[in-house]
C-alpha cells in the first residue's frame, strides 16, 4: 500500500476505492484516540514558553461573531479588538475576524492594510440545507465583498446517506467559487456520530481541495473536542504524507479557557511537530477565548490576575 | 496561500506567521524530597524494625547512579525469624472475621491513595521509571488491587463452588521483581491477606524502598504484627526463604531461569507454588487496524517502563501490506518520545533499572546486529550519568534470531512480517513463552478467532499493557503457572 501511495506517478485511487471499507489504516479506535488526546493535557509549557504559547494561540484565533443581532458597529469593535487584543499590551493581532457575508464589507474596510484576514461563513451556513446554486452564490458573494477566507459547511445529509461523491463534488465546487480565498471546510463533527466518519469526511474534504478542515459551526450541541482535533490532525498529517499538500485544521465552538487552548496546542505539537505552530496550519474559532488568553498572558508577565472589567469586551 | 485577486496579497504578513524552530516543554520536575528517604533501612519482622546482623548494601537511583539509602542484608537466621513470626501470627489473622480483614485492606488502599504522590516519587527514584507512569499506573493500580481483594475477604465462601468456607494456605513466601516494586507487592499481598494468610515478602535487592515504605501503610491500616514480614537482600535471601521448612506456599515473579531453580528446590515438598516468569509477547497488527492508535499501542506495548515488563509486546508482527507504512509511522512517533529525568512529568522514557540490566540490553543490541537484523534507534540525548537506552527497533528479523526468541527486557522491538492470520498465529505461538499477546484489527470476529488460537495467558485487543485487578494474569509454557488478579487470583491462597 505505502509503496504505491508513495510513488506519485500512479493515478490516485477513486474515492470509492479509497474511503469505503476498509479505508486502510485510517479507521479510528475511539478508546485509544480519546486516551491519547487526554494524555497530552499534562504536557507543560511554563513561564517564557507559556507566554509564547499564549501569543501563538492569540495569533491563531479567528475572532468570531455569528449572531442574528450582529451590527456593523459590533463588527467594527471586534475588528479593533482583533488588531490589538488588549490595549497597551504588546500582544500580536489575531489571525482573522469571522462574520456573516452581509458584514464582510464592514470588516474589510476596518481591517484594510492590516495583517488580520477577513473570514466569512457561506454555503448556507450553518445547516447547508439550501440548493447548491444558492450555496455557491453566497460563497461567491462573500469573496466579491472582499473576504480572504471562506468557511463552508459540507452537506451532512449527503455524507450520512453515503453519497460521498456528492460531498466531494460540492467541496470542489466551493473551492472553485472561493477563487483565491482560503477555503475552510466545516465537517460539523457533532452531527457525524463516530470518529470513523469524522476521519472519512476530513479525508474527502482534503482530497476535494480544502485549505483547512474545521470541526464545527458552533451552532450544534457538540463542538470541538481534543479527540476530534487529534483525529483531524492525524488525517491532515497522513494527507500531507501521501500528497505533499499541507492542510490546516480549525477547531471551533466551546473553547473558552487558555488551558484548553494550550491542550490543543500540545496535540498539534505532538502530531504535526513545531513547524505547524502557526496560523497557516491551525486556528481557533472562538469569541470569549481571547479574553482568557489575554488574562493569562498578563498573569504570566505580572504575576497577578487583572479584574475582569480591565479587559475590554467587544 | 496568496492570490492577487484577494486582499491577502495586499496584507502585510502576520507577525507570527512563521513557525518557531522548536517549542520545547518546560521541565516540570516532581520534588524528590517528597519521598523523604531514610539513610538506612532495617528488616521488618514481627511488627518491629530489626537491625541486620550482616550489614547493609546500597540501593541506587538508576537515573544518576547515586546512592539513595542502605538496605539491610538479611541472613538465614533473619529469614527463619520472619517465617516463625508469620507462623505465630497465622491463627489469629486467619480466624479474624472476613469483614475485619476487609476493613483493614480497604484502609491500606485508601492510605495508599492519600500518600500516592509520595509513593510515586519514591518508586521513580528507586526504579528509574517516569513519574508519569508511577503516578498514573503503578500507585493507582496498587491501591486498586487492595480495594478489589478487600471486597473478597468476607465473601470467600461464595467465591468457589461448594459453599464451604475455604481455609487459607498458611505461611506464604513471596518473592517479587524490580520492574514494578510496589505494584508487585500489592499483587502478592492483597489476595494473600484477604484469604487470611500470613506473608514473608522478599523484594528485589535493587528496589526495596517502596515495599519497606508500604510496611508503614500496613501498620497504619491495623494489619497485626507478624502478618507481613519483609526481608531484604539479593537472591541468596530468596533462596533461604525457598529452602525454609516453614512455608506452605511460595509465589515468585521474576525470570524463567530462577523460576526453574525454585520449582526444582520445592520438588517433593508440600509447598504449593505459583510462578509468573518471562515472556516474549506477540503484538499482531492486521492491515485493517486503526493505524494511528495501533502505533500508540505498539509504543505502549514495548516502551512502557522502558520495556522492562514481562508481558511487553516485544515481538511485533505486521501484515505485509502495511509493514513499510507502520515502520514509517513508528519511526516518526518514536522521534517525539522524550527520554530523560524520570522525575520530569514530560518524560516518556526513564532510566534502565540497573547496570547489569543495561549491560544485558546492550549485549542483545550487538547480538541482533551480528545476526543480521537492522537496528534503528530514535534520536535521543543520553544523560551523562545513569543507565539509558533509546527506543530501538530491529527490522529484517527472522523468527530464528535470538532477538526474536529471548526475553531482552528493554526498549528493544523485533519487527517481523506475516501474510495470513494463520501465519501470524503460527509465528506468535512459536515461542518458549506464552504470557501475553496483542491484536489490532477492526473486525471483532478476527479478534476472537485469533485469541482462541493464541497460547498466551493475556490477549489484548486494540490496546496493550492494560491491567485491571478483576482480570486474571499469568502464563502458558515457560511463562509460568497460576493466575494473579480476579477470582482466579484467590485460588493459590486457599485450601480447597
Amino acid at each position: 500500500m505505502s509503496a504505491t501511495r508513495a510513488s506519485k506517478n500512479v493515478a490516485p485511487p477513486s474515492l470509492e476505492e479509497e474511503v469505503f471499507p476498509p479505508f486502510p489504516g485510517r479507521g479510528v479506535d475511539q478508546v485509544g484516540l480519546e486516551e491519547r488526546a487526554a494524555s497530552l493535557r499534562t504536557r507543560s509549557w511554563k513561564r517564557e514558553t507559556k507566554t509564547a504559547a499564549l501569543e501563538r494561540a492569540i495569533s491563531m484565533t479567528d475572532l468570531t461573531t455569528l449572531e442574528g443581532a450582529d451590527t456593523p458597529e459590533r463588527v467594527r469593535r471586534l475588528c479593533r479588538r482583533a488588531l490589538g487584543p488588549a490595549p497597551g499590551l504588546p500582544l500580536p493581532p489575531v489571525a482573522a475576524v469571522c462574520v456573516y457575508p452581509a458584514l464582510v464589507e464592514t470588516a474589510v474596510a476596518t481591517l484594510q492594510g492590516s495583517p488580520v484576514a477577513v473570514a466569512s461563513v457561506a454555503s448556507g451556513f450553518p445547516s447547508g440545507q439550501l440548493p447548491l446554486r444558492i450555496r455557491l452564490s453566497d460563497t461567491r458573494a462573500a469573496v466579491e465583498a472582499g473576504a480572504d477566507e471562506i468557511d463552508v459547511v459540507i452537506s451532512r445529509n449527503a455524507f450520512l446517506r453515503g453519497d460521498l461523491s456528492r460531498v466531494e463534488d460540492e467541496v470542489a465546487a466551493f473551492k472553485e467559487a472561493a477563487g483565491g480565498a482560503q477555503l475552510k471546510v466545516i465537517l460539523e463533527t457533532g452531527e457525524l456520530g463516530t470518529f470513523d466518519r469524522i476521519a472519512r469526511a476530513a479525508w474527502i474534504a482534503c482530497r476535494a481541495g480544502a485549505d483547512f478542515i474545521k470541526t464545527s459551526t458552533g451552532k450544534v450541541r457538540i463542538n470541538a473536542t481534543p479527540a476530534t482535533a487529534l483525529c483531524m490532525l492525524e488525517i491532515a498529517r497522513d494527507f500531507e504524507r501521501e500528497t505533499g499538500r499541507a492542510v490546516g485544521v480549525k477547531v471551533a465552538g466551546g473553547i473558552r479557557t487558555a488551558r484548553d487552548a494550550i491542550h490543543y496546542l500540545a496535540i498539534l505539537h505532538e502530531t504535526l511537530g513545531p513547524g505547524a505552530l502557526t496560523n497557516r496550519r491551525f486556528r481557533f474559532g472562538a469569541s470569549s477565548l481571547l479574553d482568557d488568553l489575554c488574562r493569562q498572558w498578563r498573569k504570566q508577565k505580572t504575576g497577578r490576575y487583572q479584574a475582569p472589567e480591565d479587559i475590554p469586551s467587544d | 496561500m496568496t492570490d492577487s485577486k484577494t486582499g491577502y496579497a495586499s496584507r502585510p504578513p502576520h507577525p507570527l506567521a512563521e513557525p518557531p524552530e522548536s517549542f520545547p516543554y518546560a521541565p516540570s520536575r516532581e520534588d524528590p524530597t517528597l519521598a523523604a528517604i531514610a539513610k538506612t533501612h532495617d528488616l521488618w519482622i514481627d511488627g518491629e524494625w530489626r537491625k541486620p546482623r550482616r550489614g547493609r548494601f546500597p540501593t541506587l537511583n538508576p537515573a544518576t547512579g547515586e546512592e539513595l539509602s542502605r538496605i539491610a542484608l538479611a541472613g538465614p537466621a533473619d529469614v527463619d525469624r520472619a517465617v516463625r513470626a508469620a507462623r505465630r501470627a497465622l491463627p489469629a489473622w486467619a480466624d479474624l472475621p472476613g469483614v475485619e480483614r476487609a476493613r483493614r485492606l480497604f484502609a491500606v488502599a485508601r492510605i495508599l491513595q492519600e500518600r500516592s504522590r509520595e509513593f510515586a516519587v519514591l518508586e521513580t527514584l528507586d526504579n528509574g521509571k517516569p513519574i508519569r507512569e508511577s503516578r498514573d499506573v503503578d500507585v493507582p493500580l496498587a491501591a486498586a488491587h487492595f480495594f478489589y481483594y478487600a471486597g473478597w475477604a468476607d465473601k470467600l465462601e461464595y467465591a468457589l463452588p461448594g459453599g464451604r468456607k475455604p481455609e487459607p494456605r498458611g505461611v506464604c513466601g513471596q518473592i517479587i521483581p524490580w520492574n514494578f516494586p510496589l505494584l508487585m507487592a500489592a499483587w502478592k499481598l492483597a489476595p494473600a491477606l484477604a484469604c487470611g494468610n500470613t506473608v514473608v515478602l522478599k523484594p528485589a535487592e535493587t528496589s526495596s524502598l517502596s515495599a519497606l515504605r508500604l510496611v508503614e501503610v500496613l501498620e497504619q491500616a491495623g494489619i497485626p504484627k507478624g502478618v507481613v514480614n519483609v526481608v531484604t537482600g539479593p537472591g541468596e535471601v530468596g533462596a533461604a526463604l525457598v529452602r525454609h521448612e516453614g512455608l506452605d506456599k511460595l509465589a515468585f515473579t521474576g525470570s524463567t531461569e530462577v523460576g526453574k531453580t525454585i520449582q526444582a528446590a520445592l520438588a517433593g515438598r508440600p509447598v504449593s507454588l505459583t510462578l509468573e516468569l518471562g515472556g516474549k509477547g506477540a503484538h499482531i497488527i492486521f492491515e485493517d487496524a486503526p493505524l494511528s492508535q495501533a502505533v500508540e499501542g505498539i509504543v505502549q506495548g514495548i516502551f512502557f517502563n522502558q520495556g522492562q515488563v514481562c508481558c511487553a509486546g516485544s515481538r511485533l508482527f505486521v501484515q505485509e501490506g502495511i509493514l513499510d507504512e507502520v515502520m514509517d509511522r513508528l519511526r516518526s512517533r518514536l522521534a517525539t518520545l522524550r527520554l530523560g529525568d524520570p522525575l520530569d512529568k514530560n518524560t516518556d522514557l526513564g532510566a534502565i533499572h540497573s547496570l547489569p540490566q543495561w549491560e544485558k540490553i546492550r549485549s542483545y543490541l550487538e547480538i541482533g546486529k551480528e545476526e543480521g537484523a537492522e537496528l534503528w534507534q530514535a534520536p535521543a540525548e543520553i544523560p551523562s550519568r545513569g543507565w539509558w537506552c533509546p527506543p530501538s527497533l530491529f527490522s529484517n528479523v527472522t523468527p530464528s534470531m535470538r532477538i526474536a526468541r529471548e526475553e531482552i527486557f528493554g526498549p528493544v522491538l523485533a519487527i517481523l512480517g506475516f501474510r495470513t492470520p494463520e501465519e501470524a498465529l503460527a509465528k506468535a505461538n512459536d515461542s518458549l513463552y506464552g504470557l501475553s499477546a496483542g491484536i489490532w484489527t477492526d473486525k471483532g470476529s478476527k479478534i476472537f478467532e485469533m485469541a482462541r488460537g493464541l497460547r498466551a495467558g493475556v490477549v489484548w485487543a486494540n490496546c496493550y499493557n492494560r491491567f485491571d485487578p478483576a482480570s486474571p494474569f499469568g502464563g502458558y509454557k515457560e511463562s509460568g503457572f497460576g493466575r494473579e488478579g480476579g477470582l482466579h487470583g484467590l485460588l493459590p491462597y486457599l485450601r480447597t
